[in-house]
């Protein structure tokens, strides 16, 4: 069962974690988690989440630096730190032989928790991940989404103050995502610090209160997805003419509201905000002077993936491509204790 | 072995026994391929037992000393795959968030070796006596011939368990059969020791520790009650076993390198 860990959340200074003849996977990152945040790590493939997450939850330990998660420290109060978290790492790892139900009790088991409780607990989380139906068929047989939720399921079982959730969405199709979603959300409204780490831009913008951007190793923004957007981007507004001969004309109403930026409606012209969003109504009114009949006019929001252009110069999406592919942690766990 | 212990080994060994009854696909040819070898054996080489000094007249009760190692050496494969699978698919860094003791984790993983060693054992023993070999030691000897038959199979399971944390795959602990099959075929497998003429494959087969395994199964098809046989027989798999975990809990703890 897990400990009464008061008030702590996650808390790293100067983490680095360097792997025998190969990259410096994590290099000096300091995190703050408060407790019942919900803080997304993102990056791209190869980044150093997964090696974070496995520092954090003890299961690699790190190179230099210090961390406490839930109070306790990762390297000298392992014990401890696993009694408070749950965790599901990358990729379920379930046994297909075993039914859902059978992984509860296993888990419940081996956490301790009485044995007159473990059958309702059991019966309760199946119920909170929709999987009370499907508890007596064996995992093999489930679906991405059911073996995630299954996952989610046993990281829950006793009680955890603190969730490490290590892509939890990564290839399900976008019902499970929003499903998972939705529960995650859940269990952060109940107390539970969530430290969730995705490469979707739209999952960490849905759910996390905070986010950390990690690329090679070192977190390069930090703050509120409003925050970092903020702080890096202005809105874009697009106006798609009536008569695709107005564009030039559409083209002239809009300079002096900032820089152009590519359109990506055919006739289209598109600037960047300079004042923000609140200008949109002095375009419609520089529009609406100029005498252009517009069919739509959009307002695109600044997003993450613009923050990670301009922290790295790279768009995160196939920014992993180039990067070498994180070790998995089987391997990590040989070079580990080597 | 205080309760949370035994609830872990209880939990891991229930899991372990029903992996091993959910894959029949381990069960069967552990079952088949042996007595297969058996049949062919015992039919072609029934002329050995005109060899002066030959133990009995009966090839299959001499020959049928050895599907119970051959079955123990299906238990390396099958304890060794099944936890490489579980560290291949992360399922033991799920195991390895618990509180979850070594011992308890690698003493559950046997389970499973135990209850193959029991059917084992048991199925190889009838069809041999139906087929008309001899049990001299009558039977109180069969139920020591099936323990005998865990025994090995736990103790060469052991093996199996250092050989999947040493290597992490499950490829790789199945690639290993052959090997373990040589030291199968390097020892009095087909003949006694004493009848071995060749001088090396007498030297190599008088220490090989299977010769002295198949022995103790023999005694008690062949000549009854032979305490000496049966406790080195008994002794061996205990040390082999020994040795098994102790290598295994020792590669346990770097390949679950939790601080």
């Amino acid at each position: 069962m897990s400990e009464q860990t008061g008030q702590a959340g996650i808390e790293a200074e100067g983490l680095v974690r360097e792997f025998k003849n190969g990259p410096r996977a994590v290099d000096g990152i300091d995190l703050r988690v408060a407790p019942g945040e919900i803080y997304g790590f993102l990056g791209p493939n190869g980044a150093g989440k997964s090696t974070t997450v496995l520092m954090l939850t003890t299961l690699l330990p790190p190179t230099a630096g210090v961390a406490r998660v839930a109070g306790f420290d990762i390297a000298s109060e392992g014990g401890k730190v696993r009694g408070a978290i749950g965790a599901a790492l990358q990729e379920a790892a379930l046994d297909p032989l075993l039914t859902g139900r059978e992984h509860m009790r296993l888990q419940t088991a081996l956490h301790g928790i009485p044995k007159a409780e473990r059958t309702e607990r059991s019966d309760e989380l199946l119920a909170r991940v929709g999987l009370s139906e499907a508890a007596d068929r064996k995992v093999g047989g489930y679906s991405g989404g059911m073996k995630r939720r299954l996952d989610l399921a046993l990281a829950l079982a006793h009680r955890p103050s603190i969730l490490f959730l290590d892509e939890p969405t990564t290839g399900l199709d976008i019902q499970s995502r929003t499903a998972l979603w939705d529960e995650v959300a859940g269990l952060a409204k109940e107390g539970v610090t969530v430290f969730l780490t995705t490469q979707y831009l739209e999952e960490a913008d849905a759910l996390a209160d905070r986010v950390g951007i990690i690329d090679h190793g070192t977190i390069v923004a930090e703050g509120t997805p409003a925050e970092l957007k903020a702080e890096i981007g202005r809105p874009t507004v697009e106006a798609v003419p009536r008569d695709i001969a107005d564009q030039e004309r559409v083209a002239r109403a809009l300079q002096p509201f900032g820089e152009a930026t590519t359109a990506s409606h055919r006739g289209a012209a598109s600037v960047r905000l300079e004042g923000g969003e609140s200008q949109l109504a002095d375009v419609v009114r520089a529009l609406d002077a100029a005498g252009i009949s517009i069919e739509q006019l959009q307002l695109h929001a600044p997003s993450l993936d613009d923050v990670f252009l301009a922290k790295t110069g790279r768009s995160l999406e196939g920014a992993g491509e180039d990067a070498e592919s994180e070790p998995g942690s089987g391997e990590m766990e040989a070079v580990g204790a080597s | 072995m205080n309760a949370t212990l035994r609830t872990q080994v209880g939990q891991l060994a229930r899991r372990s026994v029903l992996r091993t009854l959910r894959q029949p696909g381990q069960i069967v040819p552990a079952l088949i391929f042996p007595l297969f070898l058996l049949a062919v054996n015992s039919g072609g080489l029934k002329s050995a037992t005109d060899l002066p000094g030959f133990p009995t007249d009966s090839y299959l009760t001499f020959a049928l000393a050895v599907p119970f190692m051959q079955g123990a050496l299906f238990s390396v494969m099958n304890a060794g795959t099944d936890l490489a699978r579980d560290i291949e698919t992360g399922f033991l860094n799920r195991l390895a968030l618990t509180p979850l003791r070594g011992a308890a984790l690698l003493s559950g993983l046997l389970a499973g070796a135990v209850v193959l060693g029991v059917v084992q054992g048991a199925v190889y023993l009838s069809v041999g006596l139906i087929a008309g070999a001899d049990l001299a030691a009558g039977a109180g000897g069969a139920l020591v011939i099936v323990a005998l038959s865990v025994s090995v199979t736990v103790a060469f399971g052991t093996l199996g368990l250092f050989a999947a944390l040493r290597m992490g795959s499950g490829e790789a602990v199945q690639g290993l059969f052959p090997v373990f099959f040589v030291f199968l075929f390097l020892s009095s497998m087909s003949l006694p020791l004493e009848l071995l003429q060749t001088d090396w494959f007498h030297a190599v087969a008088s220490v090989n520790p299977v010769s002295y395994l198949l022995q103790a199964f023999r005694s008690l098809l062949i000549e009854g009650w032979n305490l000496g046989e049966l406790a080195l027989g008994f002794a061996i798999a205990a040390a082999i076993g020994t040795i098994g975990m102790y290598a295994a809990t020792r590669t346990l703890k770097t390949r679950l390198v939790r601080t």
